[in-house]
C-alpha cells in the first residue's frame, strides 16, 4: 500500500528534478534542510533517524542532492524524507516535510475499530506485512 | 539570432553579450575599485573573453564540455587575492558558470579535522556550502605536510580533487597563497596542477599605488590626509617596505587604524571644541610617532606587525 504523509502526498512521487526545485525553494526561504529515514512509516512514529546533520547555510540545492544520493545508497529500501526547518524565533518548527524515497514493497496499514465505554469508538492503526 | 529557420547562419553578437550579461559591469567595477594590479586585471579580462566566447560556442552547439575553471592566485599577502576572488565569483555568476555566485573562503582549519574520521565530514560540509559558488582556499599549501605522512590534510586533498573533477558544473575552486610555496605544493600534488587551468600572479604594489590605496581607504572611512599627513604616509610606506612582515595593503590598513587611534587621542587631550574638519583629518602628528620611523620594530618576533 502506498504510504502517504507530508507535503505533496497526493501527487505522484517527485522526480529528482522536482525535489531539487523544492529544495531551492526551501533554501530561498533560508530554512535548514534535514534528511531523515526510517523503515517504520507508521503515522505515529515521529522519530525518524537523521542522515548526517541538518544543513544550515547552504546556497545551492546540489549540496542536499549529494546527501540524498548518499542516503539512498545506504538506505535505498527505506522511507526517506526531507524536512525544512525554520529557525526564526517564534517559528522554530518544521515548515515543510515530504517523502523522497520509498521501499520497493511497502507495508500496509490495518485499522482496528474497538468499542469502548459508553458509545466511544477507538481506532488503532497497525502496520502489517510487506 | 533571428527567427529565420534553416539556411541563415546562426550568429552570436559577442559585444551585445558582453553588455547584457553584466560582465562589463564587473570588469568596470574591478578597474574602478582596485588600484594597480594591471597584470591581474589583464588576465581577468582575457579569462572573461574566453568564457564569453566559450558560452557563445555552446549556444551554437560547437562545444559541450564545461571548461575547467579552477584557478590559483599567487602573490604576497595583502595583494588583493581575496578581493579579486570575490569579483571572480561575480563574473562567473554573470556568465552562468556558477549558479549562485557566492564565495566561501576557507583555510586548512576549516577542511582538516583533528582526529581520524573527522576530516571527510568536515571537508564535505564546506563543499556543500560552496556548491553553486566559488570555494576560496587561502594558503592551500598547508593542506599538504610532506614531513608527516599521517597528516589528515591528504584526506582533504583527495576529496577536493574528486569534487574538482566530478562537480565542475557545480563549483569553482580557487587556491591562493605565496608563489614559491604554491609551486612546491603543485609539484608535490600533480593532480591539482592538471586540474587548475588558470594561474594568476599578483604583483606587489608600488609605493605610489600604496599611497593611493591609503588615501582611498581613508576616504572610505570618512577621513582624509592633510598635506603633511600625506607626505608622512608616503615616507612611512617607503620605510615600512624595508622592514619585516610587510604585507602590502594590509600593512597600510593597520597603519591607518593606528593613525586613527593617535588622532583620537590627540584630539581628546587637546583642549577646546573640535570641528568636523579636525575630526576627519589625519595629520603628520598622527603618523610620525610610528615606530617605523625610529628604526622599526624589534625583529626578534615579539610583535607581528609594526607599531
Amino acid at each position: 500500500m502506498r504510504i502517504t504523509q507530508g507535503c505533496f502526498s497526493f501527487l505522484p512521487d517527485l522526480t529528482d528534478e522536482q525535489i531539487r526545485a523544492q529544495v531551492e525553494y526551501i533554501l530561498s526561504r533560508e530554512w535548514a534542510v534535514g534528511i531523515e529515514f526510517t523503515d517504520e512509516p507508521h503515522p505515529r512514529n515521529t522519530y525518524w533517524e537523521m542522515w548526517g546533520n541538518p544543513m544550515f547555510d547552504l546556497k545551492d540545492a546540489k549540496g542536499v542532492m549529494m546527501e540524498l544520493d548518499e542516503c539512498r545508497k545506504a538506505h535505498g529500501d527505506s522511507y526517506i524524507r526531507i524536512n525544512a526547518f525554520d529557525s526564526t524565533r517564534g517559528w522554530e518548527t518544521v515548515m515543510m516535510s515530504f517523502i523522497v524515497n520509498r521501499p520497493a514493497s511497502e507495508p500496509s496499514l490495518r485499522t482496528w475499530r474497538t468499542e469502548a465505554d459508553g458509545r466511544h469508538i477507538r481506532y488503532t492503526h497497525e502496520l502489517v506485512g510487506r | 539570432m533571428d527567427g529565420d529557420a534553416g539556411d541563415t547562419l546562426a550568429t552570436v553578437d559577442l559585444k551585445a553579450e558582453y553588455e547584457t550579461s553584466g560582465v562589463r559591469e564587473i570588469l568596470d567595477e574591478l578597474e574602478r575599485e582596485l588600484i594597480g594590479l594591471a597584470p591581474v586585471k589583464q588576465r581577468i579580462r582575457e579569462t572573461a573573453a574566453l568564457l564569453l566566447v566559450d558560452r557563445a560556442r555552446r549556444e551554437l552547439g560547437l562545444a559541450h564540455e564545461t571548461p575547467t575553471l579552477h584557478m590559483s592566485f599567487t602573490g604576497n599577502p595583502g595583494t588583493g587575492k581575496t578581493t579579486v576572488a570575490l569579483k571572480m565569483a561575480g563574473l562567473l555568476h554573470r556568465l552562468g558558470y556558477v549558479r549562485k555566485g557566492h564565495l566561501v573562503s576557507v583555510t586548512r582549519d576549516d577542511l582538516v579535522g583533528q582526529y581520524i574520521g573527522h576530516t571527510a565530514p568536515k571537508t564535505k560540509e564546506v563543499l556543500k556550502k560552496a556548491m553553486g559558488g566559488v570555494l576560496f582556499i587561502d594558503e592551500a599549501y598547508y593542506l599538504y605536510k610532506p614531513d608527516n605522512e599521517r597528516d589528515y590534510g591528504q584526506e582533504a586533498i583527495e576529496i577536493l580533487l574528486q569534487v574538482m573533477e566530478n562537480n565542475r558544473d557545480d563549483l569553482v575552486v580557487i587556491m591562493a597563497g605565496y608563489a614559491d610555496r604554491m609551486d612546491r605544493f603543485f609539484a608535490a600534488n600533480p593532480g591539482f596542477r592538471s586540474r587548475i587551468a588558470h594561474h594568476i600572479e599578483f604583483p606587489d604594489y608600488t609605493d605610489e599605488e600604496l599611497g593611493r590605496i591609503s588615501a582611498s581607504m581613508l576616504e572610505g572611512q570618512g577621513y582624509a590626509f592633510d598635506e603633511g599627513g600625506r607626505q608622512a604616509m608616503e615616507e612611512y610606506i617607503r620605510l615600512r617596505r624595508e622592514q619585516p612582515h610587510f604585507a602590502n595593503a594590509r600593512s597600510i590598513r593597520n597603519a591607518l587604524d593606528r593613525a586613527r587611534l593617535r588622532q583620537a587621542n590627540r584630539l581628546f587631550s587637546a583642549d577646546g571644541p573640535v570641528d568636523a574638519r579636525a575630526l576627519s583629518t589625519i595629520t603628520e602628528a598622527d603618523i610620525r610617532p610610528s615606530r617605523v620611523f625610529s628604526g622599526g620594530l624589534d625583529t626578534d618576533g615579539h610583535r607581528a606587525d609594526a607599531d
